[in-house]
């Protein structure tokens, strides 16, 4: 019989063996899966794991990684706040929206104007509009005790209601012959976000997504906040003892990972989507809840896992192209690894023993 | 009797079908969330069991078989959370999430090659006169038994919940698992059988969908119902008869502002399509003010896992 | 600054030379064509649709193409990777099936000005690389109005539209015009779904316009559930295919189509490649280009309502007959076309408006 055995304290060693055992596990699980498929399995692996990261065209997936792990890593870092804290803001996709279409407002109201006081007010509306949008889980939730799971979820389908009024309305490009989507802001410098080093993928969303990691592990590990939160995450009652507001404690983090989100919407509708269309988001405020998960809600663990999120679909993306593969596989590899991940994680806080006979 | 251009008793009837898959999904979380475990693989599980049923159902050309076929589908797929949650104590949430995405690909692998194919038809169950009754005969008698079936579901969990020692013991194990350990019951197994039922009943709701909603396959079918499932359990405060509210309060509402739209109605088309949204969080909020404890009815221990050190 | 400029030249160097690409104007021994996907090619609709049109074009020239695609690719930046890595991967062409997808499409154009693209239903031909091309589907919706004020008893026919976009406008109108042509009292309900794929939903919609009294129903949305829902009324309402042939409707609701054949298309662009003949194009074909087709129009219509649509369809395939012909108001009663006129390309593409007799507004 085997048994688990909690250990006293996290083991180092697998905290940092466990993801590294995850991947092999799923390179030998997928990749009988792949051969059940009539594919060849290295090559498969190879194409997914290796070629964006060091193949012939990597000079160029390196950076495409960056874009799409910037948007999950901000967006997680704020969800990771939260649910640190024992409050579950699912909505961060209504959040991303409500901050996209917030920020293009802006800078689509001035058009064309030129000044360089245009984006900065973009970003701030960006963040503006996650902000609001998460309030209104965080204010019910303080004022009502309403459950903010079910009201950040629902508010994420008004959003996308109000994303294709946006693109079929308010904010369609007046130039675009009656078709949905605002204009694109590549074309309108003042309001873009350009790559900041040609190539490298490199905008002001990653810089940001950067940064924030930066700035939110020194706030959760040595800052009287992070204290807060960690301590009402583990024991409410305790933080009450310790004079945390619970209420307060809410407006912060559902205000936080809604402004982030809202930000991540901003950045990405304003570089690498270019534009407000019906179908913009593409379910980062989603993918980033399991990002947070999978980073151990650390922020630089948050980090490591955006981009490992991002080379399965950037190198997924290339399997499927490149070796016929449905798209439906990969997905099935992604939760695999997701699987994975999560199973083996066990092992850095318990260990297992054998024992003989009964309990 | 039509309330602007709408017939009530046929709006009633098309709301029971159309909620049937969120409600049967709902049902099964409700009892998982009982028993202290958060899957939010609800979406996942039905699509497993939409295609599993569809599946079985051309196989055999029995729609039951294929209910059985899906719920089957639904509750094994759960058994991968089971066991990464029970046994491995990954983090419930982020597994949830992963089953998902898991059971999304799976489902479109597995359905290769069923595109374009249509089931055997769910028909009415035989009520003879029943029907025929004014009013009533439309909204009460002329449904498919998997519609009567998720109204007797509600009534037996809120029965089996309330009133016997499985229900007891589910509901120690939810709220408090290391009480529920102290007095000998063996929490993992309970939340597993917890699980795998909460499977079978998503399973069963995304069955319907493939079998009798749309009858067809296609990926993506399910759409997002998993997600709103979740949410009814949360509206319902834990409540089986509340979720049914939920489930035809959503379902009703959909259907309504579709009904609205098709009788020409003035009020513009986009708020009517948030409305089921915003409908149900203004309902949650007056709820959980009113009573001001509707909201704390969550099973104390919901999404902590349980590791017996002794 | 000048080092931005540099390392993007550095880059754009990089591509032209990994694109692959010899002088076009000789022909080529071997193209490789690439598509890219919005839905997953099992949708049975859209893009099914469209790879059924590459499948053609691999079944038309054998060994000389290779095929390669991408599902279920989200519209934005996820495109502008997918586009630029099967630039990189030695695509000769690039067909991007998806509106969407237009940005990106020029986008990825400029940097490899050797690979072809060819963008489906946009307008924007920003590079000399880049084409477009459309289908008339609103010809194949003025056979199906035709057919709906013919067969609908109760004078009540709907529509399930999507989003509201030209696209779909220009459907519903063309469905309306010529159902009114044949049956001055019908009325027309629109239903918008918010949607191109929601099964559930769109049989909602489906249910709620036949409880509204409607019997011929026609849907813009991908999914055959509206066909399901009509199926469950034992023939008192009808419907049409969309996009496919819904063929396993036939014996049912389903008494006609719109197929979207994108397979002749493709076949002459690839073969323009391999031959040299290739030339920026902007296509938008019809019912006689081969683009769209009538699916068999079953039984259950009348012979001479048959006749009549079929009529319709080869005037429209001779070009003798335009579906958008004057008079023709706008629903305010401002008058559009006059006696005789025929709707320019342009104001059918931005299409914004309902004609006269449709109750009820386009959403704004």
């Amino acid at each position: 019989m085997l048994r688990l055995e909690k250990r006293p304290n996290p083991s180092k060693l697998w905290l940092y063996g466990t993801p590294v055992m995850a991947v092999i596990l799923t390179m030998i699980v997928g990749g009988m899966l792949f051969a059940t498929m009539g594919k060849d399995p290295f090559e498969v692996i190879r194409t997914i794991f290796w070629d964006p990261l060091f193949g012939e065209f990597a000079f160029y997936l390196r950076g495409q990684l960056l874009v799409k792990a910037g948007p999950l890593i901000l967006i997680a870092i704020g969800l990771a706040l939260g649910f640190r804290a024992g409050i579950w803001n699912i909505g961060a996709e209504g959040q991303y929206i409500m901050g996209a279409i917030c920020g293009a407002a802006v800078g689509l109201a001035v058009y064309p104007t030129e000044s360089r006081w245009i984006y900065p007010a973009m970003v701030i509306a960006g963040a503006f509009g996650g902000w609001a949008w998460a309030m209104i889980p965080a204010i019910l939730k303080t004022r009502f005790h309403t459950n903010e799971i079910l009201v950040s979820l629902m508010l994420v389908y008004v959003a996308q209601t109000i994303l294709a009024k946006a693109s079929t309305g308010f904010l369609k490009n007046p130039e675009g012959m009656g078709f949905p989507g605002s204009r694109n802001f590549s074309s309108y410098p003042a309001a873009a976000n350009p790559e900041l080093i040609a190539g490298s993928g490199i905008h002001w969303g990653v810089v940001t997504a950067l940064a924030v990691a930066g700035v939110a592990w020194v706030l959760l590990s040595r800052h009287i906040i992070g204290f807060q939160i960690r301590l009402s995450g583990q024991a409410p009652r305790a933080a009450r003892f310790h004079g945390v507001n619970p209420s307060k404690l809410v407006v912060l983090c559902m205000g936080l990972s809604g402004a982030l989100a809202g930000l991540a919407g901003l950045f990405e509708v304003t570089g690498p989507a270019g534009q407000i269309t019906i179908d913009f988001n593409v379910g980062y405020g989603f993918t980033a809840i399991i990002v947070a998960f999978l980073g151990r809600l650390n922020p630089i663990g948050i980090v490591f896992a955006g981009v490992l999120m991002a080379l399965t679909y950037v190198g997924g993306e290339m399997a499927s192209t490149n070796l016929g593969l449905p798209s439906a596989t990969i997905q099935v590899f992604q939760g695999m690894l997701l699987f994975f991940l999560l199973g083996v994680d066990v092992l850095t806080n318990y260990r297992i023993r054998t024992f003989m006979g009964g309990k | 009797m039509d309330f602007g251009g709408i017939n009530p008793a046929i709006l009633i009837a098309s709301l029971m079908a159309a909620s049937v898959p969120i409600l049967l999904a709902a049902l099964g979380e409700l009892v998982v969330e009982k028993a202290g475990v958060l899957n939010l693989g609800v979406e996942g599980m039905m699509i497993m069991g939409a295609i599993v049923g569809f599946m079985v159902t051309i196989q055999t050309g029995s729609p039951f078989l294929g209910f059985v076929g899906g719920a089957i589908g639904g509750a094994g797929l759960s058994l991968i959370f089971a066991f990464l949650t029970q046994v491995l104590l990954a983090n419930q949430v982020a597994t949830g999430l992963a089953l998902t995405l898991f059971g999304l690909g799976l489902s479109a692998l597995l359905g290769q090659g069923y595109n374009g194919l249509k089931p055997a038809a769910t028909g009415a169950v035989p009520l003879g006169p029943l029907a025929d009754i004014p009013f009533f005969g439309r909204v009460l008698f002329s449904h498919d038994w998997v519609v009567y079936f998720s109204v007797f579901m509600t009534g037996v969990i809120w029965y089996v919940l309330k009133s016997t020692r499985l229900g007891l013991i589910l509901r120690a194990v939810g709220e408090s698992h290391e009480a529920a350990h102290a007095l000998g019951y063996k929490v993992n197994r309970i939340r597993l059988g917890a699980i795998a039922f909460g499977g079978a009943m998503a399973g069963m709701g995304g069955a319907y969908v493939s079998l009798v909603r749309v009858p067809q396959w296609v990926d993506g079918i399910t759409a997002g119902a998993g997600w709103i499932a979740l949410a009814i359990v949360v509206f319902a405060s834990w409540k089986p008869w509340r979720a049914l509210i939920g489930a035809y309060l959503f379902g009703g509402i959909t259907v309504l502002q579709l009904n609205l739209q098709a009788a020409g109605s003035s009020i513009p088309v986009e708020y009517l399509s948030m409305s089921p949204y915003l409908i149900t969080i203004v309902v949650l909020v007056i709820m959980s003010s009113g009573r001001g404890k509707a909201a704390l009815n969550a099973p104390a221990a919901l999404g902590q896992n349980f590791h017996a050190s002794r | 600054m000048l080092r931005r400029t540099l390392l993007a030249s550095a880059a754009l160097g990089l591509g032209l030379t990994l694109s692959g690409g010899a002088a076009m104007a000789a022909g080529m021994d071997k193209v490789k064509a690439c598509f890219v996907y919005v839905g997953p090619i099992g949708d049975g609709g859209w893009t099914f649709q469209h790879h059924d049109g590459a499948l053609q074009v691999q079944a038309a020239y054998g060994d000389k193409v290779e095929l390669q695609w991408q599902e279920s690719v989200p519209e934005g930046a996820d495109a502008e990777r997918v586009l630029t890595q099967m630039a990189l991967g030695g695509c000769n062409i690039i067909f991007t099936t998806s509106f969407g997808y237009m940005d990106a499409t020029n986008a990825v154009a400029a940097k490899f000005p050797d690979v072809k693209f060819e963008h489906a239903t946009g307008f924007k031909r920003d590079q000399p690389n880049v084409s477009t091309y459309n289908a008339r589907f609103y010809e194949g919706r003025a056979v199906q109005g035709t057919i709906a004020g013919r067969m609908t008893k109760s004078n009540k026919i709907g529509y399930i539209g999507s989003f509201p976009i030209p696209e779909v406008v220009m459907g519903i109108n063309s469905y309306y015009l010529h159902a009114k042509k044949v049956n001055p009292a019908v009325e027309l309900s629109v239903v918008w779904a918010y949607t191109w794929f929601d099964p559930a939903k769109e049989a909602d919609a489906a249910k709620a316009l036949i409880d509204q009294g409607v019997d011929v129903i026609a849907a813009h949305t991908d999914s055959t559930a509206p066909l399901a829902e009509a199926a469950k009324t034992n023939g008192a309402v009808i419907g049409f295919g969309q996009a496919s042939d819904m063929v396993e409707y036939k014996d049912g609701p389903r008494v006609s189509s719109i197929i979207d054949n994108w397979g002749p298309y493709y076949v002459k662009r690839v073969g323009a490649l391999l031959d040299g003949t290739y030339e920026q194009a902007d296509a938008w074909e019809g019912i006689a280009g081969g683009e769209v087709l009538i699916g068999e129009i079953t039984a259950a219509v009348p012979a001479e309502v048959k006749a009549e649509a079929e009529a319709l369809r080869d005037a429209i395939a001779a070009g003798t007959y335009h579906p958008f012909t004057g008079p023709i108001n706008k629903q305010d009663g401002s008058a559009w076309l006059a006696e005789g006129a025929t709707a320019p390309d342009g104001d059918l593409l931005g299409m914004n408006f309902f004609v006269e007799g449709i109750t009820g507004d386009i959403p704004q």
